[in-house]
């Protein structure tokens, strides 16, 4: 019994049941097929995430996406005062977390490829992509450039998913997707 | 040598228990079964906030009381009770005497002394940073220190394990090896010391920087390292429940381990490659390369995955062998059906062997894949995945142990038998449900901790499909199911060591039925299949494994194009 010592002095040497070694080579197949799929992912697969980070302060990530907007600004968010920023396609774009907001708007095209920056002024926060529900982890003092492609048009919402104080859950941005 | 009257002999089951060692495993229990009281009601009130049309709690009460919830189940109930566990495995099964008592009380006090320090600073309303803490989050001080403390009474504890397993041995109160549980307890004490001095690396700073002696601690070294404590403090749960699931079929069933060789291997493999998993919560962050983040998310090539799938297939397998020695052998599942279906204590842990496979095991897989977590990370879906491994699994099967553990220790008869019965099934199948409905809402991008998805005072908001609103609605219903199995269990525990009636019959359905025959010498020749019903069960769980994995791939391969 389990709750004895094993009766026979020599366990080691006893003889496995078959069924338990036929369990334990399918477990093993398994295993290695789990393990194999995320490298082949990052040969075939389009949803991998990068590993190009930086380390950056927030004054001057903030700096950088003020300027950004500023450059390519278009409308306001409705009565918000929230800049809608409409880049060119390919280039370089960028996007703040702050307590509490994600800033600013970004319209971006359809199948058209882009650099997006993202950072935290100050805590951390999840930057959560919706209906895609695409998630990240954003960092203070760490940016992180995530090439995406939008492949379908609409309006996206950005919500925090890391905790992130009182206001965590009115913490809400906003992606256009446009077809032209 | 002890002198004997330090010791009584079970009347049950005949083993020599050690007096100091009965007090320590009584009061570590008792305090665990508190604190999964208080969590408990936490948990209620969190469950009922996100229901939507409930909406419980102020936003301010609902990041306290799910900070709270978290600690006090996650982390107080389940090691404290890990530490009765421990004290039973090593002096009780080994027939010694318990190593230094006085240490063991001493961590004892450091552990509830700790724990009550961090409940009051959560409590104070200044410290609602989560269970994660996650730096620049601040909380006070003595939040911080009230877990340490914890912890270094928990190091205490097993110190204390180690020192009564070199007494037995020393003493020779046993012949041979350690039996397969104190073995499985043996790698939960293990893996508790690398993942409290993880906890001692990370929080020490952390404490200094919270005081004011730190300027600044790095958010993603702070991640790396607090996990090597926060998912390593998991992996001592399934090592502990993996070794109380042995326990309890060789209780009920007088089971035997279809090969010692084959079960101690995949202990050992857990403590070879769980630590590894710190990289689980770490693969949507920036900063880390896809190498570390593949290696380390899944345990080398997954080979704690294989040590889960091994125990999956040998703890059934050997009540299956059990079952069909004591002649259950008509067709593949007689030995199933045949089963004490009505004892707590096999109910909870049939559904806890079952749950914590399918629901918290396959879905731990999918969302450790270093791409698929893209598209669950920090959404419900995670906690849903706890619930199933942590409550499903580890709760039940220490709940299920306490069925046959408490009458037993303090000799007294359940008082409520009947209610018993089915507490199993309302918590398991109620905290099932609640796994099944947050990693429903999580794939639609529900997010965890967070107190309002109609988002009403958001300047811009998002609305959720209809379906997510209706599955945190069901959550919220399943939670009170489970909530009501909570506290018939609570209470039958508090109640039997209280007013229990003395039993006075020799109990014997209580006893660890005894071992039918040397069971492996005549069915354990490698050419028979001597559990078939076992092997089906897992060929119908490999299969679930394989179509949920790859339909997660192929949701994935539907969102944008990342790189």
């Amino acid at each position: 019994m389990s709750i004895f010592p094993p009766e026979q002095r020599i366990w080691w040497k006893e003889p496995i049941e078959r069924s338990e070694i036929l369990w334990v080579v399918i477990a093993l197949v398994w295993c290695l097929i789990l393990f194999f799929m995320m490298p082949y992912w990052h040969i075939v697969g389009e949803q991998n995430l990068t590993n190009e980070a930086y380390r950056i302060k927030p004054e001057a990530f903030a700096k950088r996406t003020e300027a950004f907007a500023e450059k390519y600004k278009v409308r306001e968010e409705g009565d918000t005062g929230i800049p809608v920023v409409r880049p060119p396609a390919g280039s370089d774009i960028y996007m703040l977390g702050r307590l509490w907001e994600w800033w600013p708007v970004l319209e971006l095209q359809k199948d058209k490829t882009y650099r997006l920056h993202l950072s935290s002024l100050d805590w951390q926060h999840g930057f959560s992509l919706l209906p895609e529900n695409i998630n990240i982890q954003v960092h203070p003092d760490y940016e992180m450039v995530i090439t995406i492609k939008p492949n379908r048009s609409g309006e996206y919402s950005v919500v925090c998913n890391e905790f992130c104080g009182i206001g965590h859950h009115t913490m809400v941005g906003k992606i256009y997707v446009v077809d032209k | 040598m002890t002198i004997n009257r330090d010791f009584r002999t079970c009347p049950d089951t005949g083993f020599k228990i050690h007096l100091p060692a009965d007090k320590l495993i009584k009061w570590n229990a008792v305090s665990g079964v508190v604190f999964l009281m208080i969590g408990g009601l936490f948990g209620i009130a969190v469950a009922l906030t996100r229901w939507p049309a409930v909406h419980l709690l102020p936003a301010d009460w609902f990041y306290l009381a799910l900070t709270a919830h978290g600690l006090d189940v996650l982390l107080v109930w389940l090691i404290f009770f890990e530490v009765a566990i421990l004290y039973f495995a090593s002096s009780v099964l080994l027939g010694s005497r318990l190593a230094s008592p006085k240490a063991a009380w001493a961590g004892y006090w450091l552990m509830l002394i700790g724990a009550v320090m961090t409940n009051i600073a959560v409590l104070r309303g200044d410290s609602s940073v989560m269970f994660t803490s996650y730096v620049p989050m601040k909380a006070a001080p003595d939040f911080y220190l009230g877990i340490i403390l914890f912890a270094v009474g928990a190091l205490l504890a097993c110190f204390v394990f180690f020192g009564t397993l070199v007494i037995a041995k020393q003493e020779k109160t046993y012949e041979g090896s350690v039996p397969l549980v104190t073995f499985g307890a043996t790698v939960a004490a293990v893996i508790a010391v690398f993942t409290i001095a993880a906890g001692a690396i990370i929080l020490v700073p952390t404490l200094l920087w919270s005081v004011g002696y730190i300027s600044h601690i790095d958010t993603l070294m702070y991640k790396v390292v607090w996990w090597g404590m926060g998912h390593s403090s998991q992996q001592i749960n399934v090592a502990a429940h993996i070794a109380v699931w042995y326990a309890l079929a060789a209780i009920l069933f007088g089971a035997k381990p279809l090969s010692e060789k084959v079960s101690r291997t995949a202990f050992l493999l857990y403590i070879l490659f769980l630590q590894l998993a710190s990289a689980h919560h770490l693969l949507v962050e920036p900063g880390l390369s896809s190498e570390y983040k593949i290696f380390n998310t899944s345990y080398a090539i997954y080979l704690a995955v294989l040590a889960s799938m091994i125990h999956g297939l040998t703890v059934p397998g050997s009540v299956e062998a059990a079952q069909r020695k004591k002649g259950f052998n008509k067709g593949l599942f007689e030995w199933l059906r045949k089963a004490p279906w009505g004892n707590p204590a096999f109910s909870g842990f049939a559904l806890s062997v079952v749950m914590f496979g399918f629901l918290g095991g396959i879905s731990g897989v999918m969302m450790g894949t270093e791409q698929l977590n893209i598209i669950i990370h920090n959404t419900i879906y995670v906690p849903g995945h706890f619930h199933a491994t942590v409550v499903t699994g580890t709760t039940l099967a220490f709940m299920a142990l306490a069925y046959w553990l408490v009458p037993t220790l303090w000799q007294k008869e359940l008082v409520l038998p009947g209610l018993a019965k089915w507490q199993p099934y309302l918590f398991g199948i109620g905290m099932g449900l609640v796994s099944v409905f947050m990693m429903g809402a999580g794939t639609l991008g529900v997010p965890r901790r967070h107190w309002d998805i109609n988002f009403a005072d958001a300047v811009m908001g998002y609305d959720f499909p209809g379906a997510a609103h209706l599955m945190m609605g069901l959550n919220g219903m399943a939670a009170l199911m489970g909530a009501l199995g909570g506290a018939i269990f609570i209470l039958n525990m508090v109640g039997t060591i209280l007013w229990g009636k003395p039993k006075t019959k020799a109990a014997e359905e209580e006893a660890p039925a005894p071992a039918p025959e040397p069971v492996v010498a005549t069915y354990g020749n490698a050419g028979t299949m001597a559990v078939p019903g076992t092997f089906t069960l897992a060929m119908v769980f490999l299969v679930s494994f394989v179509l949920y994995y790859f339909v997660n791939w192929k949701y994935l391969a539907g969102v944008w194009p990342l790189s």
